[in-house]
């Protein structure tokens, strides 16, 4: 007997929160290509690969309109795949998020090596929108998917000697051909103190628009700290060492003059190269200005008696 | 017919062919919505690289000459210098009125603070009076010696945009250093004359 066999998976359908919003993907491109003056924007593309199944959802960029899937997915600086903007999008496909080993030692009573699909069971996922503004004055507002770091660190039991956290990202010049060139030392290494990476806004994010991380975001597992920098949010993580000293992060060792182990974003402090105060929202037309801590001004605490202007 | 006659009708229409090409180029590519994310970004970015190039491009007949004896790109080469001080126009102009919008404030402490912009501004002072004087009129008004003398300026100018160009990129010097090595062999090829041709 012939029976009706659904050709697609509740997985792979739209998932209706995304469909009720599709009026403001529309109306994001309408308000582009008015600011831009031509006839009409990239029309937005719907999010695509596998969802994942969120317990959490956290709004935290003060109501704005989120950045359209495809621009978060095209325009990217993943220099592992390439240092053009559209280059990491163009090759990802060389980068192979599953399987995928994470390691998580150094200064903690239980250091475990385990998979990254084991180590997302361990938490329940979180949807947060958070800002996030690259330190080339330009941002977007991202609706990722991942859970607290501080969860995890708690878990792994930190040893008191424990004060920085430090992260790389995978070596692998098969996977992410741009480290055949020495563009930059490789692996990319970052580094947080350990309070910020404890803070709750600090995610390990594994997802955005409801859907899997793609390669060029930074799959399968990175960092996002959104009152700091972008480059601060290291990608394709393989391995989260807890230290007691400050570890060597990527861009401060290759320009220490412009980027600082801190990377908070700040308006009053300029890159050498340019002004910090104002930044282009992606899809906008005029700049608007930088907010101190990207608008998350709760962090500042972690920060009292320093001087903001050594935090770059 | 001479060869030579034929090449006097298409070398003219085949310049205007090349130094619009990369405006045409752009123009289809913002109507099919193919400079990405940050278009104004990309539209900068463009304009300056076909700055560089067409630079470049004019430093090329002169040592042609010398090496080769061939003298047809001589006469492309006012019209490469006129693209590249266009591009560098238009490459400033989209800076001032849409990436900062008339911001004159920004602008001029970006050109004072900033020294991968000063150094672009610097460039593009340079390039303003070989265009004015680009015509034939100017040419025979300054006599060619000082002319050419005043065109010299455009060594200075590929120098100072390669320098640009190199201060403003993050960590990949890659395309800068291409225009370096391109500029710079263009540049040593003048001083070392080749077989003279009389």
């Amino acid at each position: 007997m012939a029976r009706w066999k659904p050709d697609m998976r509740d997985a792979e359908a739209t998932p209706e929160r995304l469909w009720l919003r599709r009026r403001d993907f529309l109306k994001l491109g309408a308000a582009g290509a008015l600011a831009l003056g031509w006839p009409d924007r990239t029309p937005a593309g719907e999010p695509g690969g596998a969802t994942l199944a969120v317990a959490k959802r956290a709004a935290l960029a003060g109501g704005e309109a989120l950045t359209p899937w495809d621009d978060v997915t095209s325009y990217n600086n993943f220099y592992e795949l390439g240092t053009d903007k559209a280059d990491p999008a163009r090759n990802a496909g060389s980068l192979r998020p599953r399987p995928w080993t994470v390691t998580i030692d150094g200064e903690v009573k239980k250091p475990v090596t385990l998979d990254v699909d084991a180590l997302l069971k361990r938490f329940p996922l979180e949807e947060r929108v958070y800002r996030m503004r690259c330190v080339e004055a330009w941002s977007m507002v991202i609706p990722w998917v991942g859970f607290p770091l501080g969860d995890l660190i708690r878990q792994l039991e930190p040893t008191s000697r424990a004060k920085f956290v430090a992260f790389q990202t995978l070596l692998d010049p098969a996977q992410l051909p741009g480290q055949r060139r020495a563009v930059i030392e490789w692996p990319y290494v970052e580094g947080l103190r350990i309070d910020e990476a404890a803070h709750p806004l600090t995610l390990l994010a594994a997802g955005l628009y409801g859907r899997v991380l793609p390669g060029q975001n930074g799959a399968p597992l990175r960092l996002v700290v959104p009152w700091k920098y972008g480059f601060k949010g290291v990608k394709s993580i393989v391995r989260i060492t807890l230290t007691e000293r400050q570890p060597p992060t990527s861009w401060s060792r290759l320009a220490p003059s412009e980027y600082g182990f801190y990377g908070n974003v700040n308006p009053d402090v300029d890159h050498p190269r340019w002004s910090q105060a104002r930044e282009r929202r992606i899809g906008e037309f005029l700049k608007r200005k930088t907010l101190p801590f990207n608008g998350y001004g709760e962090v500042a605490s972690l920060y009292a008696g320093l001087d903001p202007r050594t935090l770059y | 017919m001479p060869a030579g006659a034929s090449r006097n009708r298409w070398l003219p229409a085949a310049g205007w062919v090349v130094v619009l090409a990369p405006l045409a180029l752009l123009a289809a590519d913002a109507a099919s919505h193919r400079l990405g994310a940050n278009p104004i970004e990309a539209v900068l970015n463009r304009l300056g690289f076909w700055t560089l190039t067409f630079l470049a491009l004019s430093l090329v007949p002169t040592p042609l000459r010398l090496w080769t004896g061939l003298a047809w790109p001589l006469r492309l080469r006012r019209r490469l210098g006129v693209a590249a001080a266009c591009y560098a126009l238009l490459h400033f102009s989209w800076y001032l009125g849409v990436d900062q919008f008339f911001d004159m404030q920004v602008v001029v402490a970006d050109v004072v603070k900033r020294p991968f912009i000063t150094v672009g501004f610097a460039a593009i002072l340079l390039l303003l009076p070989l265009a004015i004087t680009s015509t034939d009129g100017w040419v025979r008004r300054l006599g060619f010696a000082r002319w050419k003398a005043l065109h010299r300026l455009a060594y200075a100018a590929a120098l100072l945009g390669v320098v640009h160009f190199a201060w403003r990129v993050k960590a990949d010097r890659l395309k800068p250093t291409i225009f370096a090595v391109a500029i710079g062999l263009l540049l040593l090829a003048r001083l070392r004359p080749g077989p003279r041709r009389t």
